[in-house]
């Protein structure tokens, strides 16, 4: 079966510091896959080499079969891919039902549009607002995002993100910092998240991860150091030894 | 932010916000005021007409730069390159036959609009300190080639000899300036309405994207450097017929025309109205031109240094320019 998303010996360098090492990985439908590691482990740097943001030294990424390495990363959005990021990249200054439009728009080819207003398009402004209000976010559709709270700035990363209707989500930790009442929604969201779509989510908070997670990768210092069920992997004396800080003796 | 149009909505009401976003582009009272003022000061002031025709010049020019700058994000020095290539196409058009000034504004327009998507295409793929010398290096070129090119466009002693056709072939540009008055306010109002047309739309608000948010353009999918191009072009093209009204209504074309004291002119006016607020070019253009005639009458030989001395002010203090004190004022009175 074609996996949704592949990488093979997927490296990137900076100078002599390799920041990510032969890495294979794939994600096929609906997957619920985590990729956890300590700080510095590559985690970010792997998702932003399969976005486009950053070009590998060497290897491949594949989305549905396609080999989209030397694309942009319009390309690759184009073939399915959305991700959040880490810190909030929202529009502050613009509304958030404005950012959740700006995103259907240009999905559906229609940014480009010069000859007419870009909120006359009910169909389009409908389509975002009914994302808002599924993320619980409606209430805050006409309020500047710069002015609602962080968690809730979360919700709206996501709601990006899924606006682009993607095939493949990439979530950059997007429970962190956000206060423990506000994270259990960002979870709820998440678990209502399509079927079809494969999801693969970069977390430091475990319990979250248990939770959501069918899969686990591990990565330490751009290599992948093991991957399985949530239970195997906690299982790993290896895991409990490199992320979890525990010495394994016997 | 008040101005151009209230997309955020602090009560709740029972309006959806599908129906609310619908009529936001809606026309506002206050969209029309430099309408009348335009109108009121032809009627008022006859005998200031070609002066009001420049004032107008010159709002177009900062409107195109808005589009760049303010929506678009784009910093430039080199903005007065499309009001010269504008000027110089339309007078080297008049001189050699081509005197039907409407088509000619058309195509003054094409060609100012070719050479932005060229050069834009170039130094839209730098950003910052580059970007702002490459645009200044456009506009020096483009400076030392007219100069240069004395046989075709007059060098430094400017071109001459531009004679216009009369408008729609039965309105003759007359001394007082009256036909040069209303073409240029009809010209203008043609432009202010493709403009607020262009940055309502998804294009337009996409530019925002780009200024806003670089780096969530490119996570949505969107062709940031085409998009940027685009705009580029654009307001090269409505500086160009900028350019092309100021060489038609003066029917001279000088080689500053085309130079970094203009593009900084333009920049001051821009800054002095608010900057991305489409109603900007409106009110710092005037009140650029109204401050220099004033202080160069005052202070003949250190005028600039006053205008310097009014653009700090406004950079320190009032940083949205005229329409950002406004705003503050208007949401003061609204507590």
């Amino acid at each position: 079966m074609t996996s949704l998303l592949e990488t093979r010996q997927l490296s990137k360098s900076f100078g002599a510091l390799v920041v990510t090492s032969d890495v294979d990985f794939r994600l096929e439908t609906g997957a619920r896959h985590a990729l956890i590691g300590p700080n510095g482990a590559g985690k970010t740097t792997l998702i932003n080499l399969i976005t486009g943001r950053l070009q590998p030294s060497r290897g491949n990424i594949l989305i549905a079969g396609e080999d989209v390495t030397s694309t942009s990363q319009a390309a690759r959005v184009k073939r399915g891919l959305g991700r959040t990021f880490q810190i909030n990249m929202l529009f502050r200054e613009l509304t958030v039902l404005e950012n959740v439009v700006m995103t259907v728009s240009e999905h559906r080819g229609r940014a480009g549009d010069m000859f007419r207003y870009a909120f006359s398009r009910r169909d389009i402004v409908a389509e975002a607002y009914e994302l808002l209000e599924r993320l619980r976010l409606g209430e805050d559709a006409l309020r500047k995002v710069r002015e609602i709270a962080y968690g809730r700035q979360r919700l709206v990363e996501i709601a990006i993100a899924l606006a682009l209707k993607p095939k493949v989500l990439l979530l950059d930790e997007p429970a962190a910092g956000v206060p423990s009442a506000e994270s259990q929604l960002i979870l709820d969201v998440m678990a209502e998240l399509p079927p079809d779509i494969a999801v693969l989510i970069i977390e430091h908070d475990m319990d979250l991860v248990m939770r959501f997670a069918q899969r686990i990768t591990v990565l330490v210092q751009g290599a992948v150091l093991t991957e399985g069920t949530p239970a195997e992997v906690m299982a790993d004396p290896r895991v409990r030894e490199v992320y979890l800080g525990e010495h394994h003796h016997g | 932010m008040v101005l151009p149009l209230p997309l955020t909505r602090s009560k709740p009401t029972a309006e959806s916000p599908v129906e609310f976003m619908a009529r936001s582009h809606r026309l506002r009272w206050y969209e029309l005021l430099p309408w009348v003022v335009a109108a009121g000061a032809f009627l008022v002031y006859p005998s200031y007409l070609a002066l009001g025709a420049q004032v107008m010049i010159m709002v177009l020019f900062a409107l195109s730069l808005d589009l760049i700058m303010g929506y678009a994000g784009i910093v430039t020095l080199g903005h007065a390159a499309f009001f010269g290539v504008g000027a110089y196409t339309a007078g080297l058009l008049a001189v050699h036959g081509w005197g039907e000034p409407i088509s000619a504004l058309f195509v003054s327009a094409a060609v100012a609009g070719v050479v932005g998507a060229i050069s834009g295409y170039i130094v839209l793929r730098t950003t910052g300190l580059t970007l702002l010398m490459l645009t200044l290096a456009v506009v020096s070129m483009l400076n030392e080639a007219a100069n240069k090119a004395g046989s075709i466009t007059g060098g430094a002693d400017g071109l001459q000899g531009i004679t216009l056709q009369p408008l729609l072939g039965l309105f003759r540009f007359d001394l007082y300036g009256r036909v040069a008055y209303i073409y240029c306010a009809l010209v203008l109002f043609a432009v202010w309405l493709l403009v607020r047309l262009l940055v309502h739309s998804p294009f337009g608000r996409s530019l925002t994207g780009v200024r806003e948010n670089l780096v969530r353009m490119h996570a949505i999918g969107a062709p940031v450097h085409r998009r940027m191009v685009t705009a580029y072009a654009i307001g090269a093209a409505l500086a160009g017929i900028a350019g092309a009204l100021q060489a038609q209504t003066t029917q001279f074309v000088a080689l500053n025309v085309m130079s970094f004291d203009l593009s900084g002119a333009v920049l001051i006016m821009l800054i002095l109205g608010g900057v991305g607020r489409l109603y900007g070019a409106f009110l710092g253009a005037p009140l650029y031109m109204v401050a220099q005639d004033m202080l160069s009458r005052l202070d003949p030989v250190y005028w600039f240094f006053w205008i310097g001395l009014l653009l700090v002010m406004v950079v320190m203090f009032a940083r949205g320019g005229v329409l950002g004190v406004g705003d503050v004022i208007w949401h003061r009175l609204k507590k």
